[in-house]
């Protein structure tokens, strides 16, 4: 016969299991503290260092290979940072970064992201050079709107800013990547910083 | 409503059985891979246990191949979402009455 404490910690056994393989946990604040500054300092350097200004749709602008070198730089960064904090944060838990859930969390990710970087690569290969910051941003908020169902709800909000930011950008093509360090930098950082006193301490 | 020891169902006693039926209670099919990630046990483990579930009616067995691979997914069936949903129930009244 089991005692009280072990129905109890059967509870806390149910709890815990639907939780762990229905929602992708190990993303620390952290990775988005970091996201956010490479971000930042991306985005100074193509304003400061490069003098890449888009004012409109149709941007002219001769040094576009660094501007991409710089954009890839920043999400290669971002990249490597939120996969090892991942695992850092999956190995203290015992859990394994890599299962049913994170796979679903990035695919759902992936696709949304794929579908608008070919989207952009085809605009910016047109001229319209002043459409990638709004687009990066609208198309990664619907990403990260669609992860929000295999992670914490707080993700999901983040996609509708990050939405809204967009669609700005688009309307308010003249402040160039204002909008874009905001919502790449800004937000992650904010976001980061929430994540980090809501749930790490 | 009287509940004793006896309404809870044999086939959750076992912890790992009773987090086969957690996972798929939130997920509406999950391979044997991920199974086995998410309860940490051996191959031969889980298979006992999923047989055990099979044999009470409360998963389904669907089998395919992917890439010439067999892949094998699993389901909770309506008996099994009821007995599921009933043994939380006995357990919450356990918990409530000796407070």
């Amino acid at each position: 016969m089991k005692e009280e404490q072990d129905y109890l910690k059967d509870i806390a056994e149910i709890r815990s299991m639907m939780e762990r393989s229905s929602k992708f946990l190990s993303l620390s604040g952290w990775a988005g503290i970091l996201a956010g500054t490479y971000a930042l300092v991306g985005a100074w350097i193509a304003h400061s260092l490069l003098k890449f200004r888009p004012d409109e749709f149709f941007y002219s602008y001769s040094n576009l290979i660094n501007v991409l070198l710089t954009a890839a730089g920043v999400l290669g960064l971002a990249l490597v940072s939120a996969l090892l904090d991942s695992r850092r944060k999956a190995n203290k838990r015992e859990e394994s970064a890599w299962n049913a859930t994170s796979r679903r969390l990035l695919v759902s990710m992936a696709v949304p992201l794929f579908a608008g970087g070919i989207l952009i690569f085809i605009l910016i290969s047109n001229g319209l050079i002043g459409l990638a910051a709004p687009l990066t941003l609208l198309f990664y908020g619907l990403a990260l709107y669609n992860a929000g169902h295999f992670t914490i709800k707080e993700v999901r909000v983040m996609g509708f800013v990050q939405m809204l930011l967009g669609l700005l950008n688009a309307f308010f093509v003249g402040y160039g990547l204002l909008f874009w360090a905001i919502g790449f930098g800004v937000v992650h950082v904010l976001y980061g910083i929430y994540m980090h006193f809501r749930y790490e301490r | 409503m009287k509940v004793s020891f006896d309404d809870l169902h044999k086939a959750f006693e076992s912890r790992v059985r009773l987090g086969i039926m957690s996972a798929l209670a939130v997920n509406d099919t999950l391979d044997f891979t991920a199974l086995k990630e998410f309860l940490d046990v051996t191959d031969g483990n889980l298979a006992t246990h999923i047989k055990k579930l099979e044999k009470e009616g409360f998963i389904e067995v669907e089998k395919s191949f992917i890439d010439n691979k067999p892949n094998t997914k699993y389901s909770m069936t309506k008996e099994g979402k009821k007995a599921f949903d009933d043994h939380l129930k006995v357990l919450e009244t356990i918990i409530n009455a000796r407070k």
